[in-house]
């Protein structure tokens, strides 16, 4: 195991302990903290490790929720629902890869991009189902009160990030990980060695949105209500590219470094300006891309690489 | 009678996408850079008009004349000063810094027109003409002559003008335009200001006919995004083509399934043009 790898392990157990200073905002945010970082390493997989500029994790997070939200309303409990959510993303995501990903560039950007209308206008369409434009309600689970809620929807999203960064870490430990490297770097070469390189794309892009599938469900489930313009919001797409680029393309390390940081940002800016937040966010993407644009690890690799030059 | 309005209709909504679209398929087609700042710029467009007809009672069609300079002014110091920046990066980078300027240009608009939706209602209203019984309001029709116009104008100047035989030039082969002496950042800067120009006088159209509210932007963005890809890349007649394509389809499918499977039956066609014929109806293949 490199030592990124154990930074982030630890990291998410330090994430943990965070119910220990209990109070209601701390959990909220520890919640998102989690959701973020589980968006940002799902994305890395396809985005980062393989290089497919994708725009779809809106897509399968809304997907996740009103999969989960639809059986949470039917009565199902919460520990079927979700599992559920993600197998059903992950389904889904690989079909639709295997066509999706044979484009290349700009046009699977675009690609992506439109899933995510495709599934909003679907969901809104369904009324029956979903509730259309009205929304869902998701029905309180019998709990102990405010906090003890809390508390639970802090563990169970932070169990799936969990579960996200032990995926990320044995994907690229793996054959996987190496050929979607591969990938990266060349695709017509990977594929004339023998690569069989549609089934590791639709791979990739199905794990990245299983667990996206599964925050989106363990989402519903905490806030109680969804409506198709609140999860399948395009931001849910750019923020972890944002995240991603904050904490450089390819290192779970810092991805995760880079949802927590973005967090912050988004916090800070949410409650001093709160009319023009999406402007200030503008403006962040704007200078990170113009003057950092491989994100803090390079900061920490250039120093380094300076120092061993010296040397 | 019913097949003729739906025709009628479509023609004259599909000459209004195109509109939309050329502009955005230019930007795609030179730059190599999906820009969604397209969408916010049709929405200021319509601002201008409304706050020109608004405030000074200045017609829209000199609201035109006004707009172009403006917008192609703003596009330009846009990519000079910060896209020029990242222009060789990605497509994940590019497509995300347009992302973020069209956040900043969308939250301005909202913060200093607000969120409502508004509309530019001509005194006295200009009415409609019906022939055999196929009812056409004045104001699309004359929208719509003024949008083959410019989509007229703008092929003119691609085809007549040296600044546009150099960008056609540079989106055939940027390397070879280079060796050519064609200043490429120039031309880069040129055609974005010309995308943004072509949405602006866009947008003075849209305010003739549609409702006037940041939150419509994404809606312009996504007709831009699928008549380029139904047309092919960069081409007039492919942007025509896909705008009447697109017009057509979600007349007959509104139609056929009701309005509200219109736009999920568009970005469908669009996934599966994307899977079986990326180079849309007129593009070349392998042109990306």
């Amino acid at each position: 195991m490199s030592r990124s790898n154990l930074f982030l392990l630890v990291l998410i157990a330090g994430v943990a302990a965070l119910p220990l200073f209990g109070e209601a905002y701390a959990l909220r945010l520890g919640t998102i903290a989690c959701m973020y970082a589980i968006l940002a390493l799902s994305w890395n997989v396809v985005g980062g490790l393989a290089g497919y500029p994708s725009f779809a994790t809106a897509a399968f997070f809304g997907l996740g929720a009103y999969i989960a939200g639809v059986l949470l309303a039917r009565g199902m409990p919460l520990a079927v629902a979700i599992p559920i959510a993600g197998i059903g993303s992950f389904l889904v995501a690989a079909l639709l890869g295997a066509a999706l990903l044979r484009l290349r560039g700009h046009y699977f950007a675009i690609a992506s991009l439109s899933l995510i209308e495709v599934f909003r206008e679907l969901v809104n369409n369904a009324t029956d189902l979903t509730g259309g434009g009205m929304g869902l309600n998701i029905p309180l689970a019998a709990s102990a009160g405010v906090m003890a809620d809390a508390t639970f929807f802090f563990y169970v999203m932070w169990g799936l990030l969990l579960a996200t960064a032990v995926m990320v870490m044995a994907v690229s430990l793996s054959k996987l990980g190496f050929g979607l490297s591969c990938i990266r770097q060349n695709e017509t070469a990977a594929n004339m060695v023998g690569l069989n390189t549609t089934l590791y794309k639709s791979i990739a892009f199905g794990l990245s949105a299983c667990f996206v599938g599964g925050a989106g469900g363990v989402y519903a489930a905490w806030v109680h209500y969804i409506d198709p313009s609140d999860v399948f919001d395009i931001l849910y797409s750019v923020k972890p590219i944002v995240m991603a680029l904050i904490g450089g393309l390819g290192s779970p390390l810092g991805v995760t470094i880079g949802a927590f940081v973005y967090l912050g940002l988004e916090e800070v800016v949410w409650r001093n300006y709160i009319q023009i937040h999406s402007g200030v966010l503008g403006v962040i993407i704007v200078l990170l891309l113009l003057f950092l644009p491989h994100g803090l690890m390079s900061v920490r690799v250039r120093q380094w690489w300076r120092r061993t030059k010296n040397v | 009678m019913l097949a003729a309005q739906i025709l009628i209709n479509a023609l004259v909504l599909g000459c209004l996408y195109a509109c939309i679209a050329i502009g955005f398929s230019l930007v795609w087609g030179v730059l190599n850079v999906i820009n969604l700042i397209h969408g916010s710029f049709i929405v200021l467009g319509a601002y201008l008009a409304w706050s020109l007809y608004q405030g000074f009672h200045v017609s829209p069609w000199y609201a035109l004349v006004i707009a172009a300079p403006l917008f192609f002014v703003l596009g330009y110091v846009i990519q000079r000063v910060i896209l020029n920046r990242v222009i060789t990066a990605p497509v994940l980078v590019t497509l995300t810094m347009t992302f973020g300027l069209d956040l900043i240009l969308n939250n301005a608009m909202i913060y200093y027109f607000k969120a409502d939706y508004r509309k530019l209602s001509l005194t006295p209203p200009m009415g409609s003409v019906s022939i055999f019984d196929v009812v056409v309001p004045i104001d699309r029709l004359v929208a719509t002559v003024a949008a083959l116009a410019l989509t007229g104008v703008l092929y003119l100047i691609l085809r007549r003008l040296r600044v546009g035989r150099a960008i056609v030039a540079v989106r055939l082969d940027r390397d070879a335009a280079v060796l050519m002496g064609v200043d490429v950042n120039s031309i880069y800067a040129i055609a974005f200001g010309l995308g943004a120009a072509l949405a602006g006088c866009a947008g003075v159209l849209m305010a003739l006919i549609f409702p006037i509210s940041p939150l419509t932007s994404t809606a312009y963005l996504g007709k831009a995004f699928v008549v380029c890809v139904l047309g092919g890349l960069g081409s007039v007649s492919g942007a025509l083509a896909g705008g009447l394509l697109l017009a057509l389809i979600e007349g007959v499918g509104s139609a056929m399934f009701g309005p509200a499977h219109a736009t999920t039956l568009s970005f469908a066609l669009l996934i599966v043009f994307l899977i079986l014929r990326p180079q849309g109806l007129l593009g070349r293949k392998g042109f990306e």
